[in-house]
């Protein structure tokens, strides 16, 4: 019978998620006071590893990009009340959309193969999405079993492809052999060097800028269109939709497809854009991360980019921290990582009531503010 | 006897001071209320006067933010469900809190085991049960399963599960929603028993006819605040809807006779079976025409949803045919928006479940099922000025308050939210209008805009299928009243030729006028 508290819209956009964030790395920062090393060197360490240098940089806006293309697919699955933990594993075997297309296409010049390769791997990830979609349109097999089940499925089949049937001639490690340039997504330093400027090499490539349409995309998808609509109806209140006449199943295939083809993107910018060929474990679990990431940037395209960003960051400073602070290894910023996901979503809650009472005292201690406090209040809480 | 008892003793049950805000919202305040043991005290007031806020913070489900309640003169502090249980509080409520698969033992049981071994605590409520049932006239089955019983009797196991923890102030929050007369009588002359015995009973209503029947006292709560008490005998309905609304109004529809056209929808022997095969629907037959109101009476629960289902697509029937304007549809027909383009429109009982998304932006809920119009933009995107545009008017023709289409849909009064489910649903022009609950939670200003709009639209040569639990609300609206009961139509009544009982009878399954 609680009611949940309302804030305003600012506070639940920007303040809240930045208040989880901060205590996150606050508790973070007392494990590391624990290991005694100090906290606010750890954070120097960090930061600038991220953003001190354009390698570092380029770096951290490359894991951004992948985490840009998690989180829009978890959200996308979300919106429609479908929690997709499979977003790994369709972005792992997207790797056979690649494979299968940069090869036979191989004539085509280098943009069109480009985009007929992120075109195919999009659709790959997206029947493989539709698997555990069709699950539970028909069978009633929960969404959220399936896709975690089927994550598993995606490595053990990789796996053996990778080891047994495309591996390489000759190669000792799991690996393809290199596919065909024409389908590569530049890099930034390639592309700064076509026009004669030197820029460090990381993997930082086109990609991003893939993320970013995908991302206006998202947002126009769920909110300026009709399938967007019926897919936030469906999600809201399924029982409201199907008043309206949305058709469970097709909006639940719907969803997943857009979900698995946006999951895609992940191994667009690993294969296309760095490797160019398929590995193993080249997701990386990068997908498990888009959950967190769809969950701090509350499933808006704009949140999602901020929170890939801080998840970017992480990695690439959390890189720098293991290698500068020796005593602190990767798994502490696994750790932090953790916290945040504990932190932005099951702590939330915790934090919404006293913010929401602060707020509202700020709003009492002058007269005139109650009425615009309040009426945001209850325009957006 | 109230104003005796009130008299000397300290109140049962007093509120004073009690104030509570939710961010703009000021539900309570300041109320004042006093309840003198063994009477029964009305609340009556419109939709989001207070009345549920202040009884959930008699409960406990909310803290004031500042008052005092005193139960027997003594002041205590009620933060949870379990503290009003310990102060002797119980509370029947509107959506029973009940496990259908469980037994009404082991419901009643359920939270006051009584230690660890289930078997004890369960010899002594069943004990109870038997005592309370016997001086009550509440007998129900201990070993029934929960889900078997008829609704008034799961009403039974809630009073019970209350009497059973002690409860000696009862409050009951509009108890009779689903009950038939007939057992609203018997559960008025429970109530009546047990505040002769010395119990309290808090009875919350917007029915007025009820106040004036049971009551020995009526408090009225018009916005947060408590603005007058009659007793009971020395007020009229007309008195308390004033005082309820803030003005003079009309509890009564006018309309003039009805001039019923062609066929729009034909239905023949419809029958829906759910998953355990039980026929929910069993061969209704039914035809509405152009220019009438058909109203539907019965006791809830007994097919009028699963009839709003198939005629509006939701659900597809287990047989039988249903013709849309002379042309019968097929199979795959039964599809919400297919029948919306074939000019039905349906206002479903439950807004909350079906009616809009309560998430969603009014503008939004206001296209629901209509997305696709052309008004709202061509191709695969929406025009958000449209839209927006599209709800402004809506909320315009149909008074809904605010006026503000970006504001979330649950922000909206019920009243407000009905108005706009019903502006959507008639926005369409449709030939047929399918309308259940139209003024369930509604406030009593709302209801007569409702009910003025329908009978414009059947004014202007609609057909309307009305079904309502309210049968004040289906005697004066209808043009002709068809009576359910058990899935089946048992009846037709002309409403200038049927009273109360005589439909009360029909909706309990006595198919035959005696003599």
């Amino acid at each position: 019978m609680s009611v949940a508290a309302r804030l305003p819209r600012w506070a639940d956009v920007a303040l809240l998620p930045a208040v989880t964030v901060a205590s996150a790395f606050v508790v973070a920062g007392l494990v590391v006071l624990a290991i005694g090393q100090n906290p606010l060197e750890a954070t120097r360490i960090l930061l600038v590893g991220a953003f001190g240098s354009w390698e570092g940089l380029g770096y951290t806006l490359y894991y951004a990009t992948s985490f840009m293309f998690a989180g829009l697919a978890v959200a996308v699955a979300f919106h429609a009340g479908l929690f997709n933990i499979g977003v790994d594993g369709q972005a792992y075997v997207a790797g056979l959309g690649a494979l299968a297309v940069a090869h036979a296409l191989g004539f085509l010049p280098a943009p069109l193969l480009a985009t007929a390769t992120v075109l195919a791997m999009a659709a790959v990830a997206a029947a493989y999405a539709l698997v555990p979609a069709w699950l539970q349109a028909k069978r009633g097999s929960h969404v959220v079993i399936t896709t975690i089940m089927l994550n598993y499925v995606a490595s053990a089949l990789m796996g053996w492809l990778l080891v047994r049937v495309f591996i390489e001639p000759g190669q000792m490690n799991a690996q393809t052999s290199r596919l065909p340039p024409g389908s590569d997504m530049p890099e930034f330093w390639r592309i700064a060097s076509w026009l004669g400027a030197d820029a460090p090499k990381t993997p930082l490539n086109l990609s991003i800028l893939l993320a970013g349409l995908a991302g206006v995309g998202v947002w126009a998808l769920l909110w300026r269109s009709r399938l967007g609509f019926r897919l936030r109806a469906f999600g809201a209140n399924p029982a409201a939709a199907h008043y309206g006449g949305v058709s469970s199943t097709a909006i639940t295939l719907q969803a997943m497809a857009i979900s698995g083809a946006l999951a895609s993107g992940l191994a667009v910018n690993a294969i296309l854009g760095q490797e160019h060929r398929l590995i193993l474990d080249f997701t990386a679990g990068f997908g498990f991360v888009g959950i967190a990431v769809a969950l701090m940037g509350r499933g808006h395209p704009a949140g999602i980019a901020l929170a890939a960003l801080l998840f970017g960051t992480l990695y690439q400073g959390g890189e720098e921290l293991a290698f500068d602070m020796p005593s602190i290894s990767r798994d502490m910023v696994v750790l932090i990582q953790g916290l945040v996901v504990l932190f932005a979503g099951a702590m939330e809650n915790a934090f919404r009531g006293p913010l929401a009472a602060a707020i509202a005292g700020f709003g009492r201690a002058e007269p005139p503010a109650p009425t615009s406090v309040a009426a945001e209040t209850r325009a957006d809480g | 006897m109230a104003a005796a008892a009130a008299a000397s003793p300290p109140p049962a049950v007093e509120l004073a001071g009690i104030d509570k805000r939710f961010g703009a919202v000021h539900a309570n305040r300041a109320v004042d209320l006093a309840v003198g043991a063994g009477t029964i005290h009305g609340i009556v007031g419109e939709n989001g006067a207070g009345k549920s806020t202040l009884m959930s913070i008699l409960y406990g489900f909310y803290e004031a933010d500042s008052g005092e309640i005193r139960v027997d003169g003594r002041p205590v502090r009620i933060r949870a469900p379990s503290d009003a249980i310990a102060a002797g509080i119980g509370m029947v409520h509107q959506h029973f809190m009940l496990v259908g698969a469980m037994t009404v033992l082991e419901n009643v049981t359920l939270g006051a085991e009584g230690g660890r071994r289930l078997a004890r605590g369960a010899a002594a409520a069943r004990a109870e049960l038997a005592a309370l049932g016997a001086e009550y006239g509440l007998a129900v089955d201990p070993d029934a399963k929960v889900d078997d019983l008829p609704v008034g009797q799961q009403q039974r196991v809630e009073i019970l599960k209350a009497l059973v923890r002690g409860a000696r102030t009862l409050v009951l929050d509009e108890p009779t929603a689903v009950l038939t007369p007939d057992e609203t009588n018997r559960l008025f002359a429970m109530l009546r028993k047990m505040a002769a015995q010395g119990r309290t009973i808090l009875f919350i209503t917007h029915k007025l006819r009820e106040i004036m029947a049971l009551t020995d006292r009526v408090s009225v709560m018009r916005r947060g605040e408590m603005v007058a008490t009659f007793a009971t005998r020395d007020t009229s309905p007309a008195e308390l809807a004033e005082a309820m609304v803030g003005r003079k109004v009309l509890l009564r529809v006018d309309k003039a006779k009805a001039a019923p056209g062609r066929a729009i929808l034909e239905a023949r022997d419809l029958t829906l079976r759910d998953r355990a095969g039980v026929a929910r629907l069993d061969r209704v037959s039914l035809t509405l025409r152009a220019g009438e109101i058909l109203g539907l009476a019965g006791v809830s629960g007994n097919g009028q949803t699963e009839l709003l289902e198939v005629l509006s697509g939701m659900a597809r029937p287990s047989s039988g045919s249903l013709a849309v304007g002379g042309r019968a549809l097929t199979a795959a027909e039964f599809d919400p928006r297919r029948m919306r383009t074939l000019g039905v429109a349906h206002v479903p009982e439950d807004r909350l479940r079906h009616g809009l998304v309560a998430s969603f932006e009014a503008c939004e809920s206001a296209m629901l099922g209509r997305e696709g119009d052309r008004v709202f933009g061509g191709g695969m995107f929406v025009d958000r000025r449209a839209v927006v545009a599209d709800c402004a008017a809506k909320m315009e023709d149909f008074d809904v308050r605010p006026r503000a289409p970006t504001l979330r849909s649950a922000s909206f009064s019920g009243g407000n939210q009905q108005k706009l489910v019903l502006a959507r649903e008639i926005g369409r022009d449709p030939d047929a209008l399918l309308v259940g609950q139209p003024t369930r939670g509604v406030d009593i200003g709302a209801i007569e805009f409702i009910h003025r709009r329908i009978v414009t639209l059947r004014d202007r040569g609609k057909a309307i299928l009305l079904v309502s639990n309210e049968l004040d609300e289906i005697m004066s609206l209808s043009d002709r009243i068809l009576v359910i009961c058990g899935g089946r139509i048992v009846g037709e009544r002309d409403p200038a030729a049927t009273d109360e009982r005589d439909l009360g009878l029909l909706m309990a399954g006595v198919t035959e006028r005696a003599a």
